[in-house]
């Protein structure tokens, strides 16, 4: 199949990327070694694929990789890229925020997402927004108290990623 | 410092929140191709021929493999570990809709997954049967005769029976039920069903299979790695030593990836084309592999005008799908619990393995047992709503108590039954004012408490290594896949040889290099293999202080590690290695009575109390609150058995509420998440965790296992609130809108029109 050369901005990084127009952002993440965001359900139900693009959560497993052609990427990779976890990465693993571990960079990424729209969220606020983050192991308690930590610890209430 | 009983958090947490903790989903190899899997279209055949002509010419398509190709390199192809009944691709027969027929291998997925399509069976249609109760009549027989694996000692007289669908049959016989019966004030009896449902771990089944010359590694996300290495050595009659099984961090398991799934074809396809070889399964493939038991519970007690339950007879019919899988186990090591945590002199109790045209079912968190207290505890409800007598009081005045015989015969010990009874009780205030609402929301509460043997016979085996320097490691071959054995295992170690479990490197599964263990399953890790890992600490610690004495220094000193080893070799060098396996003593049930002095190493308890809300308009169930209270023993990391607890309770409120597998002519109509609904963050109800005070003396450290506990009496906990809040009792899980409107509508004298 034809081939289309994409350039793109990768966790900070420019680069460019000759890829099938059918491949997924997931599969082009592999390229870069990133596994982070996986493929699961397949739908955009779950949450496990999801990746920031130009800074909006998106379903890696549905999203065309041909289409981050001049945008910009960001992956749970980076967010520790400076050698300390993030605010919220810390705060899943003070609260113990998860078991097998496959859903949790979505949920990080999205947790950080939801602290940009709500730097203060009520429970509901977490409960909805967190609505497209499936967690079979169900450690969605320990999800909504590190949510709320996180909150707490933001270093500071703009921005996003760090 | 004290290491059991610290809230550390998982040793790869900061792995798994940065997207760097490490899955089978992950692994690619060198010259890697895929498999992907063409499935049956028919829920019972004959092959009367597989057309791959088209998907062979498929550009980028480097094979395409069916049972026979697979069969000329194994003779006799196929796998379980109860039966040998599965063949890695379909031989002569197909016996449900998704099982496997070919493998397309290209180095794409993608053109292997398009290739797939092109493949055309054609088959001999069969009459099928997919209900339990319809399969014990022999009208449609699943398989033409029955294939016991040689694993199972008790299995042997099944070997070669023909003309049935029952794969086992578990009979116990305590006192005289029949005359009980006959004697009793009342007697009693019900029918509960439980529906068709699954895993899910969001890493599906996957597996890299791996050829070096004439050794095969095998990279899987499998729950047995020891049971995958012996498995794959006999399909190849090899020895176990050229079978190398290598297991990292489970995406989720729960049941679904024990014993062999994907890796026999796996390793089957490398074996024929001489290159590695990954199979990974989509999320609707899930729907084709495994599953949980539906049941059939036929329950009848009799009660004295006290309100003593004085007999109780039990008959379960296990919905097996069409390979055993690991069902005649959960029939027998599950059914000798069916007549509940209660002390009742005359039991009867009958269970049957049935083979149908379904998906199999095996292990999901549970073993079976959710099935079992589903019924027992909505009879038990039924009952005293029938005496009259408070559903707690009556519950007292039955439970059965440490040093009391339990059906099988063994004596009750170290489960707290009553106590975790009394928990939910207090914590849910049973006894203080409640307002059952009004108008068209209706409110009500109930309690539920079960229990679960352990498995027996079983081996663990685990090595501490300490290096010259004192740093230490632990080799062992159970799986973490979520519920925190490294880190509990960590603690366990630490707490030996004194050093701090974040400084304990434990060494992920490894068959040529972890030890023999049965497998991560049943909740047996924590006090099985916690044993073997305590003993085996204990061992290295024995053999340090025999080596400092070597090194002339005096004994009952307290020498660091690193000194001893230098003043030993004279340098940093040398290793100290314990070794311990761990084998509780064990009865096996007696052949006709199912009895036995000693049936399990360990009792798990656990229940729930809940208070729902119900709309009688809509038939909408709300949980208002959900109390969870188990007997863990002494918990080694109170905050990860807290998560285990709850989440198994979340799970097991999903196959409550809404999960339950479609069939429509044999074939599952609802194979996604789109259309399978598992609980998300909104659906979680304000939940409780309790531990109740209790220790298991023969658990390390006082602990015992705890992955299914929390799953035991959520399910019965809400029918019976639902039955307190609006009076209608179901007796069928999913608990749907829609059952409890037709209740509701029953019981006005207006009942809904069929579908």
């Amino acid at each position: 199949m034809s081939m289309r050369t994409i350039n793109f901005s990768l966790n900070g990084e420019p680069v460019s990327a000759a890829i099938e127009p059918h491949r997924n952002l997931v599969e082009l993440l592999q390229r870069y070694g990133l596994f982070g965001a996986r493929e699961s359900c397949g739908q955009g139900l779950c949450g496990c694929c999801t990746v920031l693009v130009d800074n909006n959560a998106v379903s890696g497993c549905l999203y065309f990789a041909v289409w981050v052609d001049g945008k910009s990427v960001t992956t749970v990779e980076h967010l520790d890229a400076g050698g300390a976890l993030s605010h919220v990465q810390q705060a899943f693993v003070a609260c113990g925020a998860f078991q097998c571990g496959f859903c949790t960079p979505g949920f990080v990424l999205m947790t950080h997402q939801l602290l940009k729209h709500y730097p203060d969220p009520s429970d509901e606020d977490i409960r909805h927004y967190l609505a497209g983050n499936l967690c079979r192991c169900a450690a969605y308690p320990e999800i909504v108290e590190a949510v709320k930590r996180a909150a707490k610890t933001a270093p500071t209430r703009t921005g996003l990623p760090r | 410092m004290k290491q059991i009983g610290r809230e550390i958090p998982r040793l790869e947490a900061r792995a798994k929140v940065s997207g760097r903790a490490e899955y089978t989903h992950n692994l690619r190899l060198p010259g890697m191709l895929y498999g992907k899997i063409f499935r049956s279209t028919v829920p019972h055949g004959r092959i009367r021929g597989i057309d791959t002509k088209a998907a062979q010419a498929h550009p980028g398509v480097h094979g395409v493999v069916t049972g026979e190709d697979i069969r000329k390199l194994i003779a006799e192809p196929y796998y379980g570990p109860a039966f040998h009944d599965q063949p890695i691709l379909a031989l002569d027969k197909v016996r449900y809709v998704g099982e496997p027929v070919a493998a397309v291998l290209a180095s794409d997925p993608h053109v292997a997954e398009e290739a797939a399509q092109l493949i055309a069976a054609q088959y001999d249609e069969l009459p099928a049967v997919y209900d339990e109760i319809a399969a014990v009549q022999p009208e449609v027989l699943v398989h033409d005769v029955l294939r016991p694996a040689g694993t199972f000692a008790d299995l042997k007289h099944l070997q070669g029976r023909k003309g049935t669908n029952v794969a086992l049959d578990y009979h116990l016989r305590r006192g005289d039920a029949d005359k009980a019966f006959a004697a009793a004030a009342r007697v009693i009896e019900h029918t509960f069903k439980t529906q068709q449902c699954l895993h899910l771990p969001f890493e599906p089944h996957v597996a890299i299979a791996e050829p070096d010359g004439d050794r095969l590694t095998i990279h899987t996300s499998n729950q047995t790695p020891s049971f995958v290495r012996i498995e794959i050595a006999r399909l190849f009659g090899w020895p176990e030593n050229r079978v190398r099984v290598k297991v990292p961090y489970l995406g989720g398991g729960y049941g679904a990836k024990v014993y062999v799934k994907v890796e026999a074809l796996a390793a089957a396809l490398a074996m024929l084309v001489r290159r590695p070889v990954k199979i990974a399964l989509t999320m609707e493939e899930q729907f084709y592999t495994i599953t949980k038991h539906p049941t059939t519970f036929r329950i009848k007690s009799g009660v004295d005008k006290d309100g003593r339950v004085v007999a109780r007879a039990c008959e379960v019919y296990w919905n097996g799908g069409a390979y055993a899988d690991i069902g005649p186990r959960v029939t027998q090591k599950s059914g000798f619990t069916a007549a509940g945590p209660y002390d009742i002199d005359n039991v009867s109790i009958d269970s049957y393995a049935l083979y149908t045209n379904r998906t199999p079912a095996g292990a999901l968190r549970g073993f079976g047992v959710p099935q079992l207290v589903w019924a027992y505890e909505s009879h038990t409800d039924l009952i005293a709503r029938e005496l009259g007598i408070d559903a707690v009081e009556f519950r007292r005045k039955n439970i059965l108590r440490d040093g009391r015989p339990q059906a099988s015969g063994t004596v009750l010990k170290d489960a707290a039954i009553g106590a975790v009874l009394d928990a939910l009780a207090a914590r849910i205030g049973w006894n203080a004012p409640f307002d059952p609402g009004s108008g068209t929301l209706r409110r009500g509460r109930g309690i539920a408490v079960g229990f679960k043997a352990s498995i027996s016979p079983t081996t663990s085996v685990a090595v501490v290594n300490i290096s010259a320097d004192g740093s230490v490691y632990l080799y062992k071959s159970t799986v973490d896949m979520g519920q925190g054995s490294d880190t509990a295992f960590a603690q366990i170690v630490g707490e030996v040889l004194d050093v701090r479990a974040e400084d304990v490197r434990v060494v992920a599964p490894d068959t040529d290099v972890t030890p023999y263990d049965m497998g991560t399953l049943g909740s047996r890790s924590l006090f099985h293999m916690g044993n073997a890992v305590r003993l085996a600490a204990e061992d290295a610690r024995a053999k340090l202080r025999a080596l400092a004495i070597e090194a002339g220094l005096p004994p009952g000193t307290n020498y660091p590690a690193a000194e001893i080893f230098k003043k030993r070799y004279g340098m940093q060098a040398g290793n100290v290695i314990g070794m311990a396996s761990f084998v509780p003593n064990y009865t096996p049930p007696d052949a006709q009575t199912g009895l036995s002095d000693n049936v399990t190493p360990f009792w798990m308890v656990g229940g729930a109390a809940v208070e729902v809300e119900v709309d009688t308009e809509t038939g909408r169930v709300r949980i208002l609150r959900l109390i969870n209270a188990a007997d863990c023993g002494k918990p080694v990391n109170p905050a990860v058995a807290r998560t285990q607890l709850s989440g198994a309770a979340v799970m097991q409120l999903g196959f409550t509420l809404s999960e339950a597998m479609q069939l429509d002519g044999g074939q599952v109509t609802n194979a996604s998440l789109a259309d399978y609904k598992i609980p998300g963050i909104g659906d979680i109800p304000p939940m409780e965790t309790e531990f109740v005070a209790a220790e298991q003396h023969s658990g390390p450290f006082g602990a015992k296992g705890l992955g299914e506990t929390g799953t035991f009496g959520v399910s019965p906990a809400i029918a019976n609130a639902i039955h307190d809040a609006v009076g209608v009792r179901i007796m069928e899980l999913p608990i749907t809108a829609e059952a409890v409107l037709r209740g509701l509508r029953a019981k006005a004298g207006r009942p809904l029109e069929d579908e």
